[in-house]
């Protein structure tokens, strides 16, 4: 196991760049996933760590060792891609085995890893095959056990889990977090998926358009987002905004178009008439009265989800969405009463960060 | 509705049927003519099959021609062509998928512009070359020749083979601790397999056939090549035609041989390379 330090690295494919300055220390037997949207360089990152791309400037440092110039083989990182990568014409054991193979490990204890490694996986009854023969939740887990054969200073993992179906890859992402709880190997992970995100990491590396947004635990990025970004791309039903300006007063309002005050039960961190967001989450937003200004917002759908419902609501022309487990609201029309929270706001400046 | 799938299928059944004895007829008049004695040739040379069949054509050049020579020339020309052109194009075909390198643009416009001329052309300027080496007359100077013109296609075949193949096998190979190199051996080649066969066959084939060259750079019996070979049942006032059958029928053989060899891997690797285009 071992610590990666990733300083001011930066990537681009001919004239165009791709990954802005990330700045990023992994701490050993870390967990970090690195979240953002398709195209963001996530991928990127992940495969210069693992030497299969060029460093374009900036350092990569595994367990403190400068690696920019060193072959994949010589980094000692494992690494599980998306499409699983197993080798067609060879056994499950066979793949499991390759890296051991390479190094020329005595056949024997081969064996008792391969083994070992299988039942952890569930795959003894399966060690013969071929990969065509295999499942894909099947074809994930001797991807995942190629992996854990050998000792590696970190595992790497593009998206494994993507091309699974839900239920799978709930119970694979399970599973990911045991094996991680046992063997606390240093560990990046890339996803598109936040619930993965939530869930597993340790911390959080939101990125968008090559330039890290935020770091930190998942509920750090839940409870304090650093910018609009991360507060609309983490969470689901994502975060509502409403832009307008804020009014200071006696009673403090948030005024959106079509001249709606939101009340604020507490003076916003915003100077008087600061044009601003407001950012809350569906599921925090109240479907109650409270005192006389009640605000009232109209139903437009209402979405039961089973677990919950989603209501579809809008004050003047501001559409927003609202998380609740109360039935009673599956039969709802007309206008419903709406309270903000105060503890709940977030309000981020005309640039979009954090206030 | 059933009955007028029945009538496609049959339809279709015998569509196929029609081809094939299209395609197979000049293979069965060979064998006709291989077979039918010196004398009926004429007298019975519209009827589908002798009234008499015999194997002397066959004895007589098993027994009394250069045919044997000839036979083991070619089969060491095309073999040696077929197992060099393979081996560089897998290589650069390798290269051509996976590398990005300087003038990789103008290395294949290169190999493309080879594919142009026609052959004849080529035919003087080359004898003119290979002379002072020592290369005409010898089936040496004629694996040369032919791998030099093979190599650019064979390229091009290879190379839509590995295209074929995902990046990432390579890239898990090299992380599990393979250098590119050996993972191009241990990984990506075995899946190759029916490409080269392919490729194997194909270049066999050129080689087993070609005549131009053949003729040009050799002379005499002892370095000539089956296609060549033929020739010499054209005398100067008459042609044996049942003894030049019976060499085709006999010469054939090792290409049927070949590609029931690797048949296997042919039928995948062809398809494989036309899906990829
Ligand atoms: N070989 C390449 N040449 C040029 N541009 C590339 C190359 N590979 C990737 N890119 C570009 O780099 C950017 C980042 O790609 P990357 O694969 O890292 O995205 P990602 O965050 O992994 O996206 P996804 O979630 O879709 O996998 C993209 O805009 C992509 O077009
Ligand atoms: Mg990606």
């Amino acid at each position: 196991m071992a610590s990666i330090d990733i300083a001011n690295i930066q990537k681009s494919y001919g004239v165009h760049p791709v990954l802005h300055d990330v700045d990023l220390k992994i701490r050993d037997g870390e967990f970090v996933v690195l979240v953002g949207p398709s195209g963001c360089g996530k991928s990127t990152l992940l495969r210069m760590i693992a030497g299969l791309e060029s460093v374009t400037g900036g350092e990569i440092r595994i367990a403190g060792k400068r690696v920019n110039e060193l072959a994949p083989k010589d980094r000692d990182i494992a690494m599980v891609f998306q499409s699983y990568a197993l080798y067609p014409h060879m056994s499950v054991a066979r793949n499991m085995s390759y890296s051991l193979r390479l190094r020329k490990t005595p056949k024997e204890r081969i064996a008792t890893v391969v083994t070992g490694a299988a039942a952890k996986l569930g795959l003894e009854p399966l060690l013969e095959r071929r990969p065509k023969a295999l499942s894909g939740g099947q074809r994930q887990r001797v991807a995942m056990g190629r992996a854990i054969v050998r000792q590696p200073k970190a595992f790497l993992f593009d998206e494994p889990l993507s091309n699974l179906d839900a239920r799978l890859r709930e119970q694979m992402r399970a599973e990911i977090k045991k094996l991680h709880k046992d063997l606390g190997a240093t560990s990046i992970y890339v996803t598109h998926d936040q619930i993965e995100a939530m869930t597993l990491a340790d911390r959080i590396v939101a990125m968008n358009a090559g330039v890290v947004q935020q770091v930190g635990s998942p509920l750090d990025l839940y409870d304090r987002p650093a910018n609009l970004f991360v507060a609309g791309f983490i969470g689901s039903p994502g975060m509502n905004f409403f832009e307008g300006t804020s009014r200071a007063g006696d009673r403090p309002l948030f005024e959106i178009a079509g001249d709606i005050g939101i009340p604020l039960d507490a003076p916003p961190p915003l100077a008087n008439n600061a044009q601003a967001t407001l950012g809350i989450r569906p599921e925090h937003i109240v479907l109650a009265g409270h005192g006389p200004e009640t605000l009232l917002a109209t139903v437009d759908l209402v979405e039961p989800t089973g677990f919950g419902i989603i209501l579809h609501l809008s004050l003047g022309r501001a559409g927003f969405k609202v998380f609740t487990n109360d039935r009673s609201f599956l039969t709802a029309s007309g206008t419903v009463p709406v309270h903000f929270p105060a503890h709940s706001l977030h309000f981020f400046d005309s640039e979009g960060n954090r206030v | 509705m059933r009955a007028k799938s029945v009538f496609l299928t049959v339809a279709h059944r015998l569509a196929i049927l029609a081809y094939i004895a299209f395609a197979l007829f000049p293979l069965f008049w060979l064998l006709k003519v291989a077979v039918t004695p010196n004398d009926l040739l004429y007298s019975e040379g519209i009827r589908l099959w002798p009234s008499r069949a015999s194997l002397e054509h066959f004895d007589f050049v098993l027994r009394h021609s250069a045919f044997p020579v000839f036979f083991r020339n070619s089969l060491i020309v095309s073999g040696s062509t077929a197992v060099v052109v393979t081996i560089l194009a897998s290589l650069s075909g390798y290269a051509l998928s996976r590398f990005r390198f300087r003038g990789k643009y103008w290395l294949v416009t290169l190999m493309l512009l080879t594919q142009m001329f026609p052959l004849v052309m080529l035919v003087a300027p080359i004898f003119k070359i290979l002379s002072p080496l020592g290369l005409t007359n010898s089936l040496t100077g004629l694996v040369i020749v032919y791998s030099a013109f093979n190599v650019p296609f064979a390229t091009f075949l290879m190379q839509s083979f590995f295209d074929g193949i995902p990046k990432d096998l390579e890239e898990a190979a090299m992380i599990d601790g393979a250098t590119q190199f050996v993972a191009f051996r241990q990984i990506i080649l075995p899946l190759t397999l029916p490409g080269i066969a392919a490729t194997l066959g194909f270049v066999f084939t050129a080689a087993w056939s070609e005549l131009l060259f053949s003729l040009m750079l050799i002379s005499g019996n002892d370095q000539a090549t089956f296609p060549v070979g033929l020739l010499s049942f054209v005398s100067k006032f008459s042609v044996d035609f049942g003894q030049m059958m019976a060499a085709g029928v006999l010469a054939l053989i090792p290409a049927c041989l070949f590609f029931l060899l690797i048949q296997r891997y042919l039928v995948q690797g062809l398809t494989a390379g036309a899906v990829k285009g």
